[in-house]
């Protein structure tokens, strides 16, 4: 089976753990963290994992190497060790908001970038959108895109407040890159209220005046229910509004409305964003193991 | 402490900014030429231009510009000759790409708003702006929502990013009197030295003026207003109106009382769709703490989907929404009338049987 370890043993290396334990794909046996008093390194240990504070330089060292990475730690780390899984020939998947790779949001291109070394997860409310965007763009053009992700307070941490521009630019580009608008544009909100919000997000596309608007609906709820395979908490909460031109416009628009409640691994089932992403790397894990055994089997 | 040796108070007119939610976002460059020229004569000292929601605020949710901003703040620029020109940023929707971009045009102060609870996501955008050159302050949005020790220790936390003034911000209007106050105070002994306080005060509750008063006794020395009240919800604090208590209360501002009254009257109001009056809806958002700026979309929403405003506002109080949160109000207004729907559909059904 595909070997694994994750990079970085803190709230998100700890949540996908327990996804990657649960897959009958991967075979996850290391987590390495820099901090030998992390919850999440003791956490990998009482699952039976080797788990070590000394990091990649540890975790390069093994006689045996994993064939999947998957990095959890920052951008500013991913930049160094990317080039350094790809001298050892491991492929990398990555949580963080570096951008080494290309962008992978499983409905729209899983497959696309699967034998690359390097894929990026983009961001939490990419992969809350982008299948949004897709499902509304394989219907009928798309000329401008616009996402709103509100999260609760609790559930960014330092690294997304101290860039939160990374969070709009990253999102905006592949809003269009990946969603399929000719121009992309992301918002991101965070509501301290409690008992903590679920995720929610809304997005907005335009479409043409003519649009076929019981099409643009069925596909919209057929990517939905693909994005709940993988994130069971995915949902739309109000059937998609349709809105004809307004005076001075040329396309009418279209507003979703979904809802992510995470399935509580580690994090709190509030946390949809951070679940998400976690979901989403498993994912495309997946997806990449399933490659490399089509590769052996060759 | 006084702001400056001239001035006990610096007045920021922000009803090129905050009227453009009024507006609807449709400002074009000549009401801002004429609006800038109008207060630049009255002695205003500081006038923000901007979306009503900020730098890269034209968008389905808030709403598409009519005229790029960037065109609108250049052409205040270049009309204004004693005043500073203030743009609007909130991180999350703008970036560090807007500050620099609003820097060339020759802004000069760049106000960056969070909610009151978020402060820290500002910091990144407070070190450029100094680093730039820019002036700076910060809107700590909804302050009605907390406790003054707990605002007092968000603005901390921008005033150590570089913010020279933080702004205690009442975007529902739902401060009553010694809420003002109590915030204030909180902040300046903080503060001390290391940054100025102020205040951004709304009329859905007909305090407005009184808040911004209470304010700069209990020590803030930068105040917010709009001529003719034009801004969002029932409006803010009526400039001329300040301009006219603040002489009378000996406190220096700088501003011309009659040249004020006349720029309300001759300038600003025909520039305005309708005035800001203190009607249903912007009471109920002084009254349930909503974000004043939702106002418009709530009777946009209670329009299509047939539901009352007022329902649809008080929904937004309960679910503690915060600024920016504009998207929910379609959601909510979509679900009330489904419920709405059912209810009949439901009385139907118990009629026939």
């Amino acid at each position: 089976m595909t070997t694994a370890a994750i990079v970085g043993s803190g709230n998100i290396g700890t949540d996908l753990m327990y996804k990657l334990l649960r897959s009958s794909e991967i075979d996850l046996q290391w987590v390495v963290g820099v901090d030998p008093e992390s919850e999440g390194l003791k956490r990998a240990r009482s699952e039976g994992l080797e788990a070590s504070p000394e990091g990649v330089d540890w975790l390069l060292n093994q006689s045996e190497l994993p064939d999947i990475v998957f990095e959890a730690t920052s951008a500013y780390v991913h930049v160094r060790n990317a080039p350094r899984y790809r001298e050892h020939g491991i492929r990398a998947v990555d949580l963080t908001p570096a951008a080494r790779g290309p962008f992978v949001v499983p409905p729209a291109n899983l497959t696309e970038h699967i034998a690359e070394m390097n894929v990026n997860m983009v961001t939490c409310g990419g992969q809350a959108t982008i299948p949004m965007v897709y499902a509304v763009s394989s219907v009928v053009p798309v000329d401008y895109a616009e996402i709103v992700a509100t999260v609760a307070s609790k559930s960014a941490g330092p690294g997304t407040r101290q860039n939160i521009d990374e969070f709009t630019r990253t999102t905006s580009r592949a809003v269009s890159e990946i969603g399929g608008s000719t121009e992309g544009k992301a918002i991101i909100i965070l509501n301290p209220a409690e008992p903590p919000l679920m995720m929610r997000d809304t997005i907005y596309c335009s479409i043409p005046a003519d649009a076929d608007t019981d099409a643009i609906a069925r596909s919209i709820h057929k990517v939905a229910a693909e994005v709940a395979t993988y994130v069971p908490g995915y949902r739309l909460i109000a059937e998609p509004q349709f809105d004809r031109p307004q005076a001075g416009e040329t396309t009418g628009r279209v507003a979703i409305f979904v809802e992510v409640e995470g399935a509580g691994d580690f994090l709190p089932p509030y946390a949809g964003n951070l679940d998400i992403m976690t979901a989403a790397a498993t994912k495309v894990g997946e997806e990449i193991a399933s490659s490399l055994k089509a590769k052996e089997a060759v | 402490m006084p702001f400056s040796s001239d001035l006990d108070v610096r007045v920021t007119d922000t009803s090129l900014r905050d009227g453009s939610h009024a507006k609807r976002h449709q400002f074009t460059e000549q009401n801002v030429r004429d609006i800038v020229r109008a207060l630049d004569d009255a002695g205003m000292p500081v006038i923000e231009v901007t979306h009503g929601d900020g730098l890269g605020g034209s968008s389905y949710n808030y709403g598409k510009s009519l005229v790029d901003e960037r065109v609108l703040m250049k052409a205040a620029v270049q009309e204004a000759d004693q005043a500073k020109i203030a743009a609007l940023m909130l991180p999350g929707l703008g970036t560090k790409d807007d500050i620099k971009a609003i820097h060339e045009i020759g802004v000069s102060i760049v106000r960056v708003a969070t909610h009151c609870t978020e402060a820290d996501i500002s910091e990144q955008h407070f070190a450029l702006a100094r680093d730039i050159g820019l002036e700076t302050a910060g809107f700590l949005m909804m302050a009605h929502s907390i406790s003054p020790e707990l605002l007092a220790k968000q603005a901390r936390i921008m005033a150590d990013a570089g913010c020279q003034c933080v702004y205690v911000v009442d975007s529902a209007g739902a401060m009553i009197l010694e809420d003002a106050s109590e915030r204030v105070e909180a902040l300046v002994s903080e503060l001390g030295s290391d940054a100025q306080v102020g205040f951004h005060g709304h009329e859905n509750l007909s305090l407005s003026l009184a808040n911004t008063i209470a304010a700069i006794r209990a020590g803030a020395v930068q105040v917010d207003g709009s001529t003719r009240r034009f801004g969002a919800g029932s409006g803010n604090t009526s400039c001329e109106a300040l301009a006219a208590v603040a002489e009378r209360l000996g406190i220096k501002t700088g501003l011309d009382v009659l040249k004020m009254i006349d720029a309300a009257e001759d300038v600003v109001r025909p520039v305005m769709d309708e005035e800001c009056v203190l009607d249903r809806l912007s009471l109920i958002m002084g009254y349930a703490g909503v974000y004043s700026s939702f106002l418009k979309h709530a009777y946009r929403a209670s329009e299509r989907y047939g539901v009352p405003g007022a329902d649809i506002l008080m929904e937004c109080g309960n679910r503690k929404l915060v600024g920016g949160q504009e998207d929910q109000i379609i959601q909510i207004a979509a679900t009330l009338a489904k419920d709405a729907a059912k209810e009949v559909d439901d009385k139907a059904e118990t009629a026939s049987t």
